[in-house]
C-alpha cells in the first residue's frame, strides 16, 4: 500500500510541476539571467532532420554541454522531413493545444519557415537578435536575416551556412572530365551511364539539385525570386523537366529507384556505384574521410557560375513547453565554442555563421588554425553563392516532380 | 474465484476495446469527420482524393500481390518441409533453431537481407571481381525492385519460422508416426502421405496463424520501407507518409486509405479462403486418383534447402550487420572492411541509451502484464474445467489479423484527444495489444498439456488451490512461462508502427530509431541499431532457457 501511495503522491507532484511550468512566465530574452534560471530543469524536444550521423552527433554533444552548464535536458526528435515537425505544431494548434506543445525547437529554413510564419506558429516577438551571442553573428551576410526571400524578423536564429558542393573519387574519375555546370553534368551523365543520381524529392538535397538546374536553365532569373505564378509555372519549369527527362535514362537504375538521401550517396560513391555526388556542406567529404566512410582520394568541386547556398536556423513554436531552455540552446548554438566545434570536420564541418572580426582574438586564432580537411575547397574556390529562390518554388517543384516521376514506368 | 474472472474480462477489454475504438477513430476522419482539424461534416471526398493520387492503383495491387505471394510461399515451404521431414532427426534439431529465428525483429532481418543481396551487398562482394569481373556494383535493381520480390523474400524468411513454431505446437496432437507407417505401407511417398492424411487436420490448427501472416504481410510498414518498391511504395508506407504530412487535409486521406487497407486485407483473406477450398478440392481429386508420388526425394531436399536458406539469410544477415557496425572504410568489391574500428559504437552508444532504456522498459512491462493476464485466463480454464472455445481463439488472433495501420491511426487520434500522446502508459498499452496474443499462444499449449495429477495429489493433501498454483504448477511450468515471456518481449521490441504513431517521435525505441536512421543509408549506423535490435530478444531467450536450468539444478526431473 505504501508504495502505491508513494506512486500516487509522486504522480500528483509531477502533475503539479507540469501545471506550474505550463503557467510559467513567457521568457523575455532581454532579461537573460531570468531566462537562464527559468531554463533549468526543462526538457527541450528538438525536432531535427535525423538522417545524418554528424548532425546527430553534434546535437548529442550540444545536449551534454547544456545539461552540464545550464541543467536542462535536450532530446532530439529525429524527423525524416522537417515538414513533419511543422505538421505537429499545426496539429497541436488544430487540437487547441496552445500551451505545452509537442515541439520546443525546430531545425528549419526556407519553405517550412515561411509556412509557419504565415500561420503565426512562431514564438513572438522576434527574439533571435536579442540573444547575448547575437553580437558575434555575421550580419553582413544577408542570408542570416533573410531566409529564402523572407525576412526572418528574429523568429529564427541562424546556426550554420550551407553551400551546394559536388564530390568525386579522384581514383576513379579524372578531374579534367568534371562538369562545370548543369549542362555539362548532363553530358557527363550520358558519358557515364548509371553513375549519377539525386535523392528523390521531397528529400531536401534532391529538391536543391532541381532548384540548381532550374536556376541555370532559367532565362529570366528574376522570376526565381518572385512567388510562383500558377499560370506561368509550367512554362518556367519546362526547361528543368526537359533536362530531367533527358538525364533520366542515364541515372543510377535509370531512375527506377533513387538514393534515400545524400548521406546514402556517400557509400555509393565509396563503392563506385556513383561517380559524382553532392551535399550542402563543403566539408562533407573531408568529414566522411575522417570518419572512415569515404576513401582518402575523394575531392570536391563546384560550378564556377555558382551553386545554391543558404543559412539554416532554429525556431521556437508559439506553444513550445520549454521556451526558456530553447532560447538558451539557440544562444549556445551561436557561441564561438559551439560554432567552432561544429565547423571542425572531425565532428561535422558545417560552416560558421559568425563574423571573424567580431570574435575575441583567441577564437579568431582557433578558427584560423582549423584544418578544413583534404577534400574541402578553400573559401576562395567555393565559387559564387546563388541565393535560394522564393520559398513557394520548393513545394511547387516537389509536387511537379512527384507527379512526373513518382510512379516509375 | 473472482480474480481470474476479472482478468478474463480485462483481457477481453484489452484485445477488443482499442481495436473497436481505433477502427471508429479511423473511420470518422475517413468520411471527413474530425472537428479538431476542421472536418465537421460527412463526405466521400477523401476517398475520391485517395483514388486520384498518382500510382495508387499500383500501390494497392502491389500490396495485395506481395502479401499473397509471401503467405503462399511461406506456407508452402513450411508444409512441404513438415510433410517431408516431421519425425526425423533433422526436424528435431531444427526445433531449437526456430525460437531465435522468430525472435529477430522484422526490421533487423530486412536490413540484414538488404546488405546481403544488394548489388553492392556481401554476396556479390564475395565473388567480385575474380568471378564476375565487377569492380563497381552492377546496376541491377534488387532491393526496392518494382515487383517487390526483395520485400517478399524478406517477409518469407521471417514468416517461415513463425509458421514452423505454430506447426511444432500443433504436431503432437497428430498421430504422426502411425499415420506415416500406414501411408508408407500403401506405397505413398512421405509428402503425399502426410498431405492426404495429416495436412487437413494440421491446417485446421494453424489456419489462424496463416491468416495472421497474410494480414501482417499486407499491412507491414517497416519491411516494406526497407526492401519494398519506392515508385510507388506499397499502400501502408504511403499511408504513413500522408499521416506525417504538414498538409493536415492529407490525414483525412490517410484515414480513408487505412479503411481501404482494411478492405484490402479482408479481400486478401477472402481470396485465400477461396484458394483453400480450391486446393482442398484439388487435393481430394488427386487423392481419389490414387497418385502415390513416391519419388519425392527431390522435393524433400528442396524444402530442406529452402528452410535452411531462410535461416541462412537471417544468420548471415546478422553477421553482416555486426560486421558493418565495426567497419571503417568498406569499398566494393572488398569482401571485408578495409579497416575494423570500434569508433562507430563509441560514437553511437551515448545516443542509444535513451531509446534502449525505453525499449527494455516498455517490453518488460507489457510482457509482464501479458503473462499475468494469460495466466489468469488459463487458470480460469483449469478451475472451470473447460477449454477456451474457437471464439476465444479468434478473439486472441484479432489484433494480429486486423491490419495495425487501420486501427492505430484511430488510436493516435484518441491519444491526442485524451492528452496521453507520447506517454509511457499509452505506449505500453498499445504494445500489450500485440504482445498478449503471442504470449497466450505460446503458453496455452504447455499449460494445457500439463499433467494435472500433480495438482490432484497436492489437493488431496489439503493444499488450497492458489498454493497448488504457486508451489506446484507455476514452478513446473516456469520454463514455458519464461519462453512465452521471451516471445512477448521480442514482439514488443520489434513493434514499429504502434511505437512511431503512439510514441509521436518523443518516445523512441531501438526499432523506430533504426528505421529513422536508415534514410542515411549508412551500413555502420544501421548495423549498430539492427544488431542491438536483434540482441535484445536473443538475450530474452537466453535468460528464458538459462534461468530454469539454474533454479532447478537440484531437481533432476525438471532438467532439460
Amino acid at each position: 500500500m505504501r508504495s502505491i501511495s508513494t506512486v500516487i503522491t509522486s504522480g500528483v507532484t509531477l502533475a503539479l510541476i507540469a501545471a506550474v511550468s505550463a503557467r510559467a512566465q513567457t521568457p523575455d530574452p532581454s532579461d537573460w539571467p531570468a531566462v537562464v534560471s527559468q531554463a533549468k530543469g526543462e526538457t527541450v524536444y528538438w525536432n531535427a532532420w535525423g538522417g545524418s550521423d554528424n548532425v546527430n552527433d553534434f546535437i548529442a554533444w550540444t545536449g551534454r554541454q547544456l545539461q552540464k552548464r545550464y541543467g536542462f535536458k535536450v532530446v532530439e526528435v529525429k524527423v525524416a522531413d522537417t515538414a513533419e515537425a511543422v505538421a505537429k505544431v499545426v496539429a497541436d494548434k488544430a487540437a487547441g493545444k496552445n500551451t505545452d506543445g509537442s515541439v520546443d525547437l525546430i531545425w528549419i529554413n526556407g519553405e517550412n519557415f515561411v509556412a509557419m510564419k504565415k500561420q503565426n506558429l512562431f514564438f513572438t516577438p522576434g527574439w533571435a537578435t536579442k540573444l547575448p551571442n547575437w553580437k558575434y553573428v555575421d550580419t553582413r551576410n544577408p542570408t542570416v536575416t533573410t531566409d529564402f526571400n523572407e525576412p526572418t524578423d528574429g523568429l529564427e536564429s541562424p546556426w550554420g551556412n550551407a553551400k551546394l558542393v559536388f564530390f568525386y573519387d579522384s581514383a576513379r574519375t579524372k578531374k579534367a572530365d568534371l562538369p562545370n555546370n548543369a549542362e555539362q553534368l548532363l553530358a557527363w551523365a550520358k558519358a557515364h551511364p548509371g553513375r549519377f543520381s539525386y535523392p528523390a524529392p521531397p528529400a531536401f538535397m534532391g529538391t536543391t539539385f532541381l532548384k540548381q538546374v532550374l536556376y541555370e536553365l532559367m532565362d529570366d532569373k528574376s522570376k526565381f525570386y518572385k512567388p510562383v505564378d500558377k499560370m506561368s509555372f509550367k512554362q518556367y519549369v519546362a526547361p528543368l523537366f526537359s533536362y530531367l527527362d533527358q538525364i533520366k535514362p542515364y541515372l543510377w537504375h535509370e531512375g527506377r529507384d533513387y538514393p534515400k538521401d545524400y548521406p546514402a550517396m556517400k557509400q555509393m560513391l565509396a563503392d563506385g556505384s556513383l561517380g559524382i555526388i553532392f551535399a550542402f556542406n563543403p566539408s562533407e567529404a573531408s568529414s566522411a574521410i575522417e570518419a572512415g566512410k569515404l576513401p582518402k582520394t575523394v575531392r570536391s568541386f563546384t560550378f564556377s557560375g555558382g551553386t545554391l547556398g543558404n543559412t539554416h536556423f532554429v525556431a521556437i513554436p508559439y506553444n513550445a513547453a520549454a521556451k526558456a531552455a530553447a532560447l538558451v540552446l539557440a544562444n549556445f548554438l551561436i557561441s564561438p565554442e559551439a560554432q567552432f566545434h561544429k565547423q571542425n570536420p572531425e565532428y561535422w564541418g558545417d560552416p560558421t555563421v559568425l563574423s571573424m572580426q567580431k570574435l575575441p582574438g583567441e577564437w579568431q586564432k582557433k578558427f584560423a588554425a582549423l584544418k578544413l580537411g583534404v577534400a574541402t575547397l578553400p573559401p576562395s574556390e567555393l565559387g559564387p553563392i546563388i541565393r535560394e529562390p522564393d520559398a513557394s518554388w520548393t513545394d511547387a517543384i516537389e509536387a511537379a516532380w512527384k507527379k512526373r516521376y513518382g510512379v516509375a514506368h | 474465484m473472482l480474480l481470474p474472472r476479472i482478468i478474463r474480462g480485462l483481457t477481453f477489454v484489452i484485445l477488443v476495446v482499442p481495436l473497436v475504438c481505433g477502427l471508429v477513430g479511423t473511420a470518422l476522419p475517413a468520411f471527413g469527420y474530425l472537428p479538431t482539424l476542421g472536418g465537421d461534416h460527412l463526405t466521400l471526398h477523401f476517398f475520391a482524393d485517395l483514388f486520384a493520387r498518382p500510382g495508387i492503383g499500383r500501390s494497392i495491387l502491389l500490396t495485395f500481390a506481395t502479401a499473397f505471394m509471401t503467405t503462399a510461399l511461406s506456407f508452402l515451404v513450411v508444409i512441404v518441409f513438415v510433410a517431408g521431414w516431421a519425425g526425423t532427426h533433422a526436424f528435431a534439431r531444427l526445433q531449437h533453431l526456430v525460437s531465435p529465428l522468430l525472435a529477430l525483429p522484422h526490421a533487423a532481418a530486412a536490413f540484414g537481407l538488404a546488405f546481403l543481396i544488394a548489388p553492392s551487398g556481401f554476396l556479390l562482394r564475395l565473388v567480385s571481381p575474380w568471378l564476375t569481373g565487377f569492380d563497381r556494383p552492377p546496376g541491377w535493381l534488387i532491393v526496392h525492385d518494382p515487383l517487390g520480390l526483395a520485400m517478399v523474400t524478406g517477409l518469407v524468411v521471417k514468416e517461415v519460422p513463425f509458421l514452423l513454431l505454430v506447426t511444432f505446437a500443433a504436431l503432437p496432437q497428430l498421430r504422426l508416426e502411425q499415420t506415416r507407417r500406414l501411408a508408407a505401407s500403401f506405397g505413398y511417398g512421405r509428402i503425399a502421405g502426410f498431405s492426404y492424411l495429416l495436412a487437413p487436420p494440421l491446417y485446421g490448427q494453424i489456419r489462424l496463424a496463416v491468416y495472421a501472416v497474410l494480414a501482417y504481410a499486407s499491412s507491414v510498414v517497416d519491411v516494406s520501407a526497407i526492401l519494398g518498391p519506392t515508385l510507388p511504395a506499397t499502400l501502408p508506407v504511403r499511408l504513413l507518409q500522408w499521416m506525417n504530412d504538414p498538409d493536415l487535409a492529407l490525414r483525412f486521406v490517410a484515414s480513408a486509405g487505412a479503411l481501404v487497407q482494411l478492405v484490402l486485407t479482408l479481400s486478401a483473406l477472402a481470396l485465400w479462403w477461396a484458394a483453400e477450398c480450391g486446393v482442398g478440392r484439388l487435393a481430394r481429386f488427386v487423392c481419389a486418383g490414387g497418385a502415390r508420388f513416391r519419388r519425392d526425394a527431390w522435393l524433400r531436399s528442396l524444402s530442406l534447402g529452402l528452410v535452411t536458406l531462410s535461416a541462412f539469410f537471417i544468420f548471415a544477415g546478422m553477421a553482416i550487420l555486426a560486421l558493418w557496425s565495426v567497419a571503417g572504410l568498406w569499398q566494393f568489391p572488398n569482401a571485408l572492411p578495409n579497416e575494423l574500428t570500434m569508433r562507430n559504437w563509441a560514437r553511437h552508444l551515448p545516443q542509444i541509451t535513451t531509446p534502449l532504456i525505453t525499449t527494455v522498459y516498455v517490453a518488460l512491462i507489457s510482457t509482464t502484464l501479458a503473462v499475468l493476464l494469460t495466466l489468469g485466463c488459463l487458470e480460469r480454464e483449469v478451475v472451470w474445467g473447460r477449454r477456451a472455445g474457437h471464439m476465444v481463439l479468434t478473439l486472441i488472433y484479432l489484433p494480429l489479423i486486423v491490419p495495425q495501420i487501420s486501427f492505430i491511426f484511430g488510436l493516435q487520434v484518441l491519444t491526442i484527444i485524451t492528452g496521453t500522446e507520447a506517454s509511457l502508459v499509452a505506449l505500453v498499452l498499445v504494445h500489450l495489444i500485440f504482445v498478449l496474443p503471442y504470449v497466450f499462444l505460446s503458453l496455452s499449449d504447455p499449460w494445457r498439456a500439463y499433467d494435472r495429477r500433480y495438482e490432484l495429489i497436492a489437493a488431496a493433501l489439503g493444499v488450497p488451490r492458489w498454493r497448488v498454483l504457486m508451489r506446484v504448477r507455476l514452478p513446473m511450468l516456469l520454463r514455458a512461462i519464461l519462453t512465452a515471456a521471451a516471445v512477448g518481449f521480442a514482439v514488443s521490441v520489434g513493434q514499429y508502427l504502434p511505437t512511431v504513431l503512439i510514441g509521436a517521435g518523443r518516445l523512441t525505441t531501438i526499432t523506430t530509431e533504426a528505421v529513422a536512421l536508415a534514410s542515411g543509408g549508412d551500413g555502420r549506423v544501421i548495423g549498430i541499431y539492427a544488431f542491438l535490435q536483434a540482441l535484445l530478444p536473443f538475450l530474452g531467450f537466453a535468460i528464458a532457457s538459462l534461468a530454469p536450468a539454474l533454479l532447478f539444478r537440484h531437481r533432476g526431473a525438471l532438467r532439460v
